[in-house]
């Protein structure tokens, strides 16, 4: 680990101020601090949301859950508001690495972060997610822009992210072994709007959409219609867990699951 | 001593400080005046180092020192067994240079020692340091390394063999192929691991400027071996001016036996400076200089009679040295390996041909069970696929063939000669331990789920014990594989024993009280083992190859004796009786026929304290010490089985149930044992469906961290139900009856698993590790194939 500064900020506005230039902000650290400690980042100051206590807690709205950047995975694995409106995500932090993990990493870290084989990007997507930042709302459909990017500009901080109650939603995960991340990743969602099909973990990108299974699934929202439709292999990931190939026929796989298991 | 003697499973009486985190580490240990090493280590596989640049980095805030392969110019870190070729020549030797010199051999080879007040400073000093490389070609694998016109990684080491060794009758093999009835064969890859124990590797060089001597903490399994290997052949430091001490360790498995580069820097280095020098692993050091597991590539063929009866096998292995000779790494694919290719069979004729090749990696050298699992999983496999050639039950074509009980002591055409076993017990046990009649039940169940359902077993044995020196001697071993054990006791009957066999998480501070307790008759309060230190110990080979118990106990009960004789003399002088009317029992000496009693700690005291003493006959003091070296290699066996359960639509593995029944002759703490059988089926499953070391092609380590070099965790498995055969089968030949239980699980549940993939999939055979995506790959061919 290299030196750096901390400051603890007292508010999102504070930390806003602070978090310029070589500065960087540490939500749980989980990744972050890792990555440190491997020297593979230098910044001159830590800029901690830790003490801000308006960015955490989760508030039923709407039908849906706004779930404030400070929350931590096992804070929404375990709420009670997450689990009436949508199962699917309180479900999907229960599955998120291992107790120490889901005890310190934040739901804001993690969007922010957006790591290709993270969980959360996933239900943003498929759940139509708003990421609310201290500059504006941004759609999760433009928040993703790629292999650990963001639409986030300097000083920008995700404060909150809204989930809209789908019908029926369901997350399934195909972990890989040694990480226990998502080698393949599907979040399905039935809304009023119609389907919408997240996959992580499998795209070189990072987080995309499967527009063939959500319109065959908009017309009938049953595993049997995703049957016959080849997922293509190209921009997949092929490394040494899994070839292009086998994420391709894992994304039918846990995307049929997803529909069988939606609630 | 019900409680506490042997046969009791006595809790592990050193647990109490490693969980409160009072354990003393390496890393534990600060030195006054102490200065922190980093190494530089190569990114290349291979390349010539033109330049180092080090004016920066040694005007850094807090830098003692740089040190280059130029400045440190030592020995070679020796390997501890010479291989003949089979024309008789002697293997390849190149050297081992501490630091590179001139060249790098692989990625992470030191090139470069940083030298500072703080870690800090050194990191940051490191990173100042740059280095020229000219890149030159390299191989990274078996395949790439045994091309024609391959990369050399030694001129010296043509087509890169290091040597080209065979044991057994070929003719006599050959001979009986040209009757066979049948013939199997195979084409296996034993996967290469990296063996992870949990306390990464660090050292500590110190000198003393008063007395000229030189200490090394170190994270080693044996500090004698260290002190042998450095101090002679490395530094030139007599054994009289150099300690090494071993304090508590994190876990070896094989990877903390041998001499390292890193030991050999900091007490050479300490030496220069005059001052203390610390270097601890980090997690990734450990992946790219910690030695290598495995890495074979084997082709075997089995011949069979009419009646499923073996008649001959040969195997040829390619075995990867790596860039180096690690200090075991030529005996491993050896003597470890091709000597257990008889395994509890009956097979008159065997002969195995292995080639070790050097490649641009980390060196390969013994990972728990060392050659044993790579010969145990060609055979249990072989004799899996002879199985299904022969349509015969794999339980019965073992059981056709083992070795009967009536058959003790039995010599194998591949030089080892077995004391004793029963190989029908074991497998007996386990198949019903896993209801192997009702596994056609379970099978159609699954099948109505959509699951594969597979059973496999594997009948194990290993040599453990190792070794006798004169038979080692004689197969090119540079060394003499003894234990010593000195038993002290003091004024007031406590006693502190000296143990050669050095414990890193196996619990012998425990067992060797055990027996202790038993043979002595006195609580366990008042015995202390201490292990691990040069200055305390008188000498010791050191932990490895499931000897500690066998050779470390045996001679621990031989000084035991010898306490015993001569506290009986004592006690026959203080109530006026003759010696052999002496008797010793739970810790008294009585006189037959008569109440006199002399407790142990009466005549300890007698013997410090010799006032009433047969002074011109015995000695005053109370200490004895003990060599114990082995008349043959203990021979523990058993039967695994493993039954699975396959997803077809993700290839992904559920282990449904794993039974070993293990024969281990005697058995000091039968709680300590299944944990070892426990831990080392763990890694033995690890290997077979999660662990795998993978180079790119230009030797770049693709698995440098738990991101992708998968370590099994507790989830991935079921409660293994590990059991004692009801048959056993003592040792024969030392003190105790034991026979060693410490390798056993790794080396025999890799072919159970797999032969249950195997079983479950109808495929001949499939590489580990057996990954979702290999066995859906498999499941999915099956699947084509039975629509056909
Ligand atoms: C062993 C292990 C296993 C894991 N397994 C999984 C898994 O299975 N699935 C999964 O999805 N994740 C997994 N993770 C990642 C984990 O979920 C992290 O917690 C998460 O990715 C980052 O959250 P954090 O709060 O720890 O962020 P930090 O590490 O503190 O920060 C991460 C990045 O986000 C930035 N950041 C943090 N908060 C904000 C904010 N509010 N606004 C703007 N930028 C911000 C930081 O500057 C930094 O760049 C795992 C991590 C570990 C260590």
């Amino acid at each position: 680990m290299y030196n750096f500064e901390y400051q603890k900020a007292g508010s999102v506005a504070d930390a806003a101020k602070a978090a310029t230039g070589e500065a960087k902000i540490v939500a749980g650290g989980m990744t972050l601090i890792p990555t440190l400690k491997l020297r593979l980042a230098s910044p001159s100051k830590l800029v901690d949301l830790g003490g801000i206590k308006d960015l955490v807690g989760i508030k039923a709205e709407g039908g849906g859950v706004t779930i404030g950047a400070m929350t931590t995975h096992a804070a929404v694995a375990n709420s009670a508001e997450v689990k009436k409106a949508i199962p699917a995500l309180a479900d999907l932090a229960e599955g998120i690495g291992d107790p120490a993990v889901r005890n310190r990493g934040t739901i804001g870290g993690s969007v922010a972060n957006n790591d290709p084989a993270a969980d959360y990007p996933a239900a943003c997507v498929a759940l139509g997610a708003t990421i609310v930042t201290n500059k504006r709302k941004i759609a999760a459909d433009d928040f993703f822009t790629g292999l650990f990017e963001t639409a986030l500009q300097e000083g920008e901080i995700v404060t909150s992210i809204s989930f809209p109650a789908p019908e029926k939603a369901a997350y399934q995960k195909f972990r890989n072994p040694a990480s226990r991340y998502a080698l393949v990743g599907v979040f399905v969602a039935k809304t009023k709007a119609g389907v919408r099909v997240a996959v992580t973990g499998a795209g070189e990108g990072g987080v995309f959409r499967k527009k063939s299974f959500e319109d065959a699934l908009s017309k009938n929202f049953s595993a049997a219609a995703l049957d016959g439709i080849k997922v293509d292999a190209k921009g997949l990931n092929s490394d040494i867990h899994a070839s292009a190939d086998y994420r391709a026929h894992i994304i039918s796989v846990m995307a049929k699951r997803a529909v069988a298991a939606a609630k | 001593m019900a409680d506490m003697g042997i046969g009791v499973s006595v809790k592990r009486r050193e647990d109490a400080r490693f969980l409160t985190g009072n354990g003393t580490y390496t890393d534990d240990i600060n030195r006054h005046g102490q200065t922190h090493a980093i190494i530089v280590r190569s990114p290349h596989a291979h390349a010539r180092i033109k330049k180092i640049n080090q004016a920066k980095a040694k005007a850094m805030p807090g830098v003692v020192a740089i040190f280059t392969g130029e400045d440190m110019k030592v020995g070679s870190l020796p390997c501890g067994w010479l291989i003949k070729n089979q024309d008789g020549s002697n293997m390849v030797e190149p050297g081992h240079p501490p630091i590179a010199q001139g060249k790098v051999r692989h990625v992470g080879d030191p090139v470069v020692v940083v030298v500072a007040e703080t870690r800090q400073q050194a990191l940051e000093a490191a990173e100042a340091v740059t280095v020229d490389y000219e890149v030159l070609p390299s191989v990274s694998s078996l395949k790439a390394a045994t091309k024609a016109g391959a990369p050399l990684v030694w001129d010296e080491a043509k087509g890169n063999i290091c040597y080209d060794w065979a044991l057994g009758d070929k003719a006599a093999v050959d001979a009986a192929f040209a009757g066979a009835h049948k013939i199997v064969k195979i084409d296996l890859v034993n996967n290469r691991l990296i063996p992870n124990a949990m306390e990464p590797r660090a050292a500590i060089g110190d000198f003393d400027k008063a007395t000229g001597d030189y200490t090394l903490y170190t994270t080693s399994q044996n500090p004698h071996v260290i002190r042998l290997l450095m101090g002679a052949f490395v530094l030139s430091i007599p054994e009289s001016k150099l300690r090494v001490v071993a304090p508590d360790v994190g876990g070896g498995f094989g990877s903390k036996i041998y001499h390292y580069a890193e030991e050999a820097i900091v007490t050479w280095g300490a030496g220069q400076l005059k001052r203390p020098i610390k270097w601890t692993a980090e997690r990734s050091e450990s992946f790219m200089s910690d030695a290598h597991g495995r890495d074979h590539v084997t082709h075997a063929e089995l011949a069979l009679d009419k009646d499923g009866k073996f008649l001959a096998l040969k195997a040829e292995t390619l075995a990867n040295m790596g860039a180096y000779l690690s200090t075991f790494a030529t005996c491993v694919p050896t003597y470890l390996h091709a000597t257990l290719l008889a395994g509890v069979y009956t097979t008159p004729a065997i002969w195995c041909n292995v080639k070790a090749v050097f490649t641009n990696t980390v060196p390969v050298d013994a990972y728990r069970g060392a050659g044993r699992p790579e010969a145990t999983f060609l055979l249990e496999r072989i004799v899996d696929i002879a199985a299904r050639e022969m349509k015969m039950d794999p339980a019965e074509i073992r059981r056709k063939n083992f070795i009967q009980t009536s058959q003790f002591p039995y010599q194998t055409p591949v030089a080892l000669q077995y004391d004793t076993g029963n190989y029908d017990a074991t497998l007996d046990m386990a198949l019903k331990m896993i209801d192997y009649k009702g596994f056609a039940g379970r099978k159609a169940a699954a099948a109505a789920k959509g699951k594969l359902r597979g059973i496999g077993v594997s009948c194990y044995i290993e040599a453990c014990g190792i070794a006798p020196s004169a038979v080692v001697g004689s197969l090119g071993a540079r060394a003499g594989l003894y234990e010593c054990a000195n038993v002290r006791v003091h004024p007031t009957g406590s006693v502190s024993i000296f143990t050669g066999s050095h414990s890193h998480g196996q619990g012998h501070e425990t067992t060797f009280a055990q027996v202790v307790a038993e043979k002595l008759g006195i609580p366990s309060e008042q015995i202390e083992i201490v292990h691990g230190d040069t200055a305390k110990v008188p000498f010791g080979m050191g932990t490895y190859g499931s000897r500690s118990i066998a050779v470390g106990g045996a001679a621990l009960v031989k000084a035991l004796d010898k306490i015993i004789l001569k506290g009986r003399k004592i006690a026959a002088h203080l109530m006026e009786a003759s010696e052999k009317d002496v008797e010793f029992k739970d810790g008294k000496f009585t006189v037959a026929g008569t109440d006199k009693a002399k407790t142990f700690g009466e005549v300890a005291l007698t013997a410090y304290v010799p006032h009433n003493y047969p002074i011109t006959e015995l000695e005053p003091g109370l200490e004895e010490q003990a060599f114990y070296d082995p008349l043959n290699f203990t021979y523990p066996s058993g039967c695994y089985i493993a039954e699975v359960e396959i997803d077809k639509d993700t290839g992904t593995l559920e282990i449904m149930r794993f039974v070993a029944s293990d024969d281990f002759g005697k058995i000091i703490n039968p709680m300590i044992v299944e944990g070892q059988v426990h831990g080392g089926i763990a890694q033995g499953l690890g290997q077979a469906l999660l662990e795998s070391c993978v180079y790119d092609k230009d030797g770049q380590l693709l698995t440098g961290s738990y991101n992708d070099y998968c370590m099994p965790r507790a989830d991935d498995f079921p409660n293994f139900d590990v059991q004692h055969t009801d048959k056993p089968t003592p040792c024969t030949h030392n003190p105790l009856g034991v026979k060693g239980c410490g390798e056993a699980g790794a080396i025999g549940a890799p072919p159970a698993v797999m032969n249950a993939i195997c079983n479950a999939l109808g495929v001949v055979h499939m590489d580990m590790p057996a990954t979702p995506e290999k066995i859906w790959r498999a499941a999915n061919a099956h699947m084509a194939r039975a629509a056909e």
